[in-house]
């Protein structure tokens, strides 16, 4: 069978380096303009986690604006006298801060992380491909998002500085330059992301071909790691959800240059319309940037507790079931925008409904290191973490979700809080785990777990001193994007409480040094990798880390599902998708996931 | 530091309706909170790697799915069905429930300021003896008040927090908002979506009379609106950056005239 | 080398139909479906809030010029198909023949719409309302040229693919066994001029 199916399943076979045959390609052709899924993860991981250092130094000038309001920076004085003079942050500089902050956060950092780097680390290798289905499509994607970032950053530097009408950009607000103060730099903010979004589409495409067309012989769709499930569906979300981005950015984009009036009312423009359009891509964007952190987990979970997650199957229709309700739910950020009440009341039902499907997640996470043999490495704790965190962002949902409620807590920090439990608490210790997990597949090397505890200590303390008490900031009704919150006088009385959120977040900032230096440490000092560090199932751990251009030497073949930990009758723990069943005695076949 | 998770005091007729709903998913989402939180804790210390000890080989439990399918479904459906009335009745202004006496107010907002209509004595707007103020929003006690709320630029939010109310003022369009003060005392009125540099000061005062405090407040401010000849300029726009640290402003401004401000001013 | 593995350098899984190329290009139109819907989407809202900026089908646009325009882009569909009937059979003339009609229609399309902007602007239908003489409203012009001229756009994109496509046709690179770049410069080619039929009934005709 397996000699049928690499003729017939995989004709990229020829691609395959032959062991012992050496790599000729020159630097460039490796490391800058490769075509080679693993090296264009690890240039998305470098690319996006130094836009999550911008962007968390923004987060930083910000709580500086809120614990010490009017206060200079120490040595803020860099940032020019048109943004903060002396140091001290200006209105204008500020709003331009928590837009910068949101866009990076979301487009340039937590997006590429989960897609582009899981994306391409994952997928070929998970499903037992070579390589992507069109490497070089794969490359351009990399090379379109540089100078999407590029043209982001650039931004700050031009007259009138960068966009500053939210990361949701509200028209008129982000129409009318003379309305924000923002010249180019809120068209750039539309250009940029127009071109991001050309180089997410390119992904898109390319993960689900790859999904669909590529899998190894038995890699059925039951049997998929559920990382790439949740890419798989991602993609589609990323698919069918950024071009109306474009579109909608186009229409601003021209409202802005043009003179059109799409969105500007004294001509007819409907400015609910940008909303609609923002929101009905937005709304999937929320669930690309907490889908893949969720496979992420369910795959590091299993394998820190050694136990088959539990109900895969309800995990796969979980995905799916979000992935479709997060298409009708779009309007429940619109509660309180004029939209009619009566659609805001559908709308409340199927955001009601949509938290099921999370509900789900939780339980069988739960139910995965019920009676486990649980290890506590670093990826399994920032995966628990996840857990633990996620449970609260999902919770809080619900208040926002029931439209009476949402009233008082819509655009307050209560929502700051949310979104960031979702997608720091979960997103990010998702994605931390997902790091510490694979770093040593692909780069060779364990990341040192002293550092990486420490790391993982010290951020959710901190992160939970941050952003639980923002819960609080708005439930006392303080708003978000609020230059100087003393301004109300009842709001005066939650300074404390904003300067311990701050001085939290600056050392919350300062903490993910130690994970910067434990990464640059390990990729040259770490420990060496052994193939299979965790005992891990999925296909990537029978490769050498890292793996050779070309992945798999033969063939892989696939016999059971990746989850198969502590079989009874099995030595070992843990039983690779590719073993065949015959060496592993008789006594468990039939059973669930292995071939009939 | 206010660390407790009590809404501040309603002072709205439909305010302690909404209150209740948000303690009632307060409750439900603090129960589900514990018991996740605590299993999560329980299973992660009971169920330590230990040498020789494996875990238990299951790949779940499918009656235990339907449970956690089904109950979190009910508990979010009747979360919704609560919700529902109090969203219809705190929300659409022009059914039965806001009574026929209403006090009618226009509100526009546009940077940075909150502009309000008062209709003067007779009651009614878009008359002769309709005035304006500036930041603030002056009510009677145990009245509803219907505003239609309008935006000359961008999109604000009039947001009342201890009314429970917050409608986003959106240009082009007519808003209609509604509520009932409960109690006499000054409240703030914030604007809570981000509408350019001055987004941070556009506050204003909401001052609720009693009935007939407030009905002397409407007979003086009218004559003094009326007394007024509609001055060519006036003070707005001049105190904004005053504004930043002072007191909301305040003035009156005859209808005939624009509340004047270059609204969008640059430093 | 096999058919398959030459036809985008992977073949699918067994039971599967659709080689990578052909499943990818599949995929990119759907994208391609929900950027048009935007703005599709964009233009209902705004003439039901505005009927008023729009005007009469016949009174601004030349709506013959358009049809016999819309007739030529349908006759490529039928040329582009033409031409990958003959390379399924291995006609390597027929190919190219195909293949040069189908871009003279498609640059034909494409001057014709240039002619048409030309006209219109003369007339003062500009998008936005700066300079706006036409009849109707600043958002009858803004969503007409947003809308035909993304649509331009892509044919444009088309013809450079096709001419793309015809050099490596004019280079045998195409056979019978071989196909897979005419078949996806088909399936784009196809969408184009869907989008362009569902583009004109609504901003033409109605």
């Amino acid at each position: 069978m397996s000699t049928v199916s690499v003729e017939v399943g995989h004709p990229s076979v020829q691609h395959w380096a032959e062991p012992g045959h050496p790599d000729d390609r020159s630097f460039l052709r490796k490391y800058v303009f490769s075509t080679d899924h693993k090296v264009i993860g690890c240039q998305f991981l470098i690319l996006s986690l130094v836009f999550l250092l911008i962007g968390g130094t923004l987060a930083m000038l910000i709580r500086w604006q809120l614990g010490w309001p009017g206060t200079a920076i120490p040595g803020g004085g860099i940032l020019g006298e048109a943004k903060a003079p002396g140091g001290i942050i200006l209105p204008e500089f500020y709003n331009s801060l928590v837009t910068m902050h949101g866009t990076f956060m979301i487009f340039f950092a937590i997006m590429p992380l989960l897609v582009g780097v899981f994306g391409n680390w994952l997928i070929p290798l998970h499903i037992g491909a070579a390589d992507m289905a069109f490497p070089r499509l794969n490359m351009a994607s990399f090379w379109t998002a540089v100078p999407a970032g590029l043209i982001m950053i650039a931004s700050f530097f031009v007259t009138g500085g960068a966009a500053a009408a939210g990361w949701t950009a509200y028209a008129p607000l982000s129409a009318v330059p003379e309305y924000s103060g923002v010249y180019l730099g809120q068209e750039l903010w539309c250009i940029s992301l127009i071109v991001l979004g050309f180089s997410s589409l390119m992904g898109a495409v390319n993960y689900i071909t790859t999904i669909v067309n590529m899998r190894a012989p038995g890699m059925k769709w039951m049997r998929l790691p559920l990382p790439i499930w949740a890419l798989f569906i991602t993609a589609i979300l990323v698919l069918l959800a950024i071009p109306v981005l474009t579109g909608a950015l186009i229409l601003l984009l021209f409202d802005q240059t043009l003179g059109t009036t799409f969105f500007l009312p004294p001509d007819g423009g409907q400015p609910l319309m940008w909303q609609h359009l923002f929101w009905y891509f937005g709304h999937p964007e929320v669930y690309i940037l907490i889908l893949p952190a969720m496979g992420l987990v369910s795959e590091v979970l299993s394998n820190g507790a050694r136990k088959p997650i539990f109900g895969y199957k309800f995990m796969v229709w979980a995905i799916v079931a979000i992935a479709f309700l997060g298409w009708i739910v779009w309007g429940h950020h619109m509660f309180q925008s004029g939209m009619n009440p009566y659609l805001g009341a559908t709308f409340m039902t199927s955001t009601m409904i949509i938290a099921v499907p999370s509900a789900i997640k939780v339980f069988n996470w739960l139910g995965t290191i019920y009676k486990g043999d649980i290890h506590f490495h670093v990826p399994m704790l920032n995966a628990l973490a996840f857990v633990a965190m996620f449970v609260i962002g999902g919770l809080s949902g619900v208040f926002m979700a029931s439209t009476p409620v949402d009233i008082f807590i819509h655009d307050t920090y209560f929502i700051v809080a949310h979104i960031h439990y979702v997608l720091f608490g979960g997103s990010l210790f998702a994605i931390f785990a997902g790091i510490y997990f694979w770093f040593p597949k692909f780069f060779g090397r364990m990341m040192n777990p002293t550092l990486g505890k420490i790391h993982f200590l010290l951020t959710f303390v901190f992160y939970n001193l941050v952003f639980f008490p923002m819960h609080n900031l708005g439930l006392d009704g303080m708003m978000r994007r609020i230059y100087d919150p003393n301004q109300y006088e009842y709001m005066v009385p939650l300074q404390p409480m904003n300067t311990l959120i701050s001085v939290a977040a600056l050392l919350l900032g300062a903490a993910q040094l130690i994970f910067v230096v434990n990464f640059v440490w390990s990729l040259w000092r770490g420990e060496k990798a052994p193939p299979n560090p965790w005992n891990a199932n999925s296909l990537e751990w029978t490769l050498p880390s890292p793996p050779p251009h070309g992945n798999f030497v033969a063939m892989p073949t696939v016999y059971r599902g990746p989850y198969e930990y502590s079989v009874p009758g099995r030595e070992a723990d843990f039983w690779p998708q590719d073993e065949p069943p015959a060496e592993a005695g008789r006594r468990s076949a039939g059973r669930e996931g292995v071939p009939a | 530091m206010n660390w407790n998770w009590l809404l501040p005091e309603p002072v709205s007729t439909f305010g302690s309706e909404i209150d209740s709903i948000y303690y009632l998913i307060l409750v439900i989402t603090a129960v589900i909170f514990v018991i996740v939180e605590v299993a999560l804790v329980v299973f992660m210390v009971k169920y330590r790697h230990r040498e020789g000890r494996r875990a238990e080989y299951s790949h779940g439990n499918t009656k235990l799915e339907v449970v956690w399918t089904v109950v979190p479904f009910i508990l979010v459906m009747v979360i919704a069905w609560m919700s529902m009335r109090v969203w219809i009745e705190a929300k659409v202004a022009d059914r039965g429930h806001v009574s026929e006496d209403a006090l009618p107010l226009r509100v526009a907002a546009k940077q940075f300021e909150w502009n309000v209509t008062y209709p003067g004595l007779d009651g009614e707007l878009d008359t002769a003896d309709d005035f304006v103020k500036r930041n603030q929003l002056h009510l009677p006690v145990g009245r509803a008040v219907r505003i239609d709320l309008t935006s000359e630029d961008v999109i604000h939010s009039f947001f009342l927090p201890d009314f429970r109310v917050k409608q986003d003022a959106v240009p082009g369009m007519v808003i209609p908002v509604w509520f009932q003060p409960t109690a006499v005392g000054e409240y703030p009125l914030g604007c809570a979506e981000l509408c350019g540099l001055g987004h941070y000061r556009m506050r204003g005062s909401v001052t609720v009379h009693e009935v007939e405090a407030f009905d002397a407040w409407m007979l003086q401010e009218g004559q003094d609106a009326a007394v007024e000849t509609p001055a060519p300029a006036d003070t707005a726009g001049v105190d904004l950056e005053a504004a930043s640290t002072a007191p909301a402003p305040e003035g009156n401004h005859p209808p005939s005239h624009q509340p004047a401000s270059e609204g969008k001013e640059r430093a | 080398m096999s058919q398959a593995a030459t036809m985008g350098a992977a073949r699918p899984m067994e039971g599967m139909r659709v080689y990578n190329l052909k499943l990818g290009m599949w995929v990119f139109l759907l994208s391609e479906v929900m950027f048009f819907s935007s703005l599709i989407g964009a233009y209902i809202i705004l003439r039901f809030a505005h009927p008023e900026q729009w005007a009469e089908p016949n009174q601004v646009l030349n709506v013959p010029l358009t049809g016999f325009n819309t007739f030529m882009l349908i006759c490529s569909s039928v040329t582009m198909v033409k031409a990958f009937a003959a390379i399924e059979h291995g006609d390597q003339a027929g190919l190219r023949k195909w293949l040069i009609a189908t871009i003279f229609l498609g640059a034909a399309f494409v001057g014709i719409q240039v002619y048409e902007y030309i006209k219109l602007v003369e007339h003062g239908f500009v998008p936005g309302a700066a300079n706006y003489a036409a009849e109707g409203g600043p958002l009858y012009g803004s969503t007409f040229y947003t809308m035909t001229g993304f649509h331009g756009a892509h044919v444009t994109l088309g013809v450079l693919a096709l001419i793309f496509t015809t050099v490596k046709a004019f280079r045998g690179k195409y056979s019978a066994q071989d196909y897979g770049g005419v078949e996806i410069m088909g399936l784009y080619w196809h969408f184009v001029d869907l989008v362009w039929i569902i583009l004109f009934t609504i901003v033409y005709l109605i």
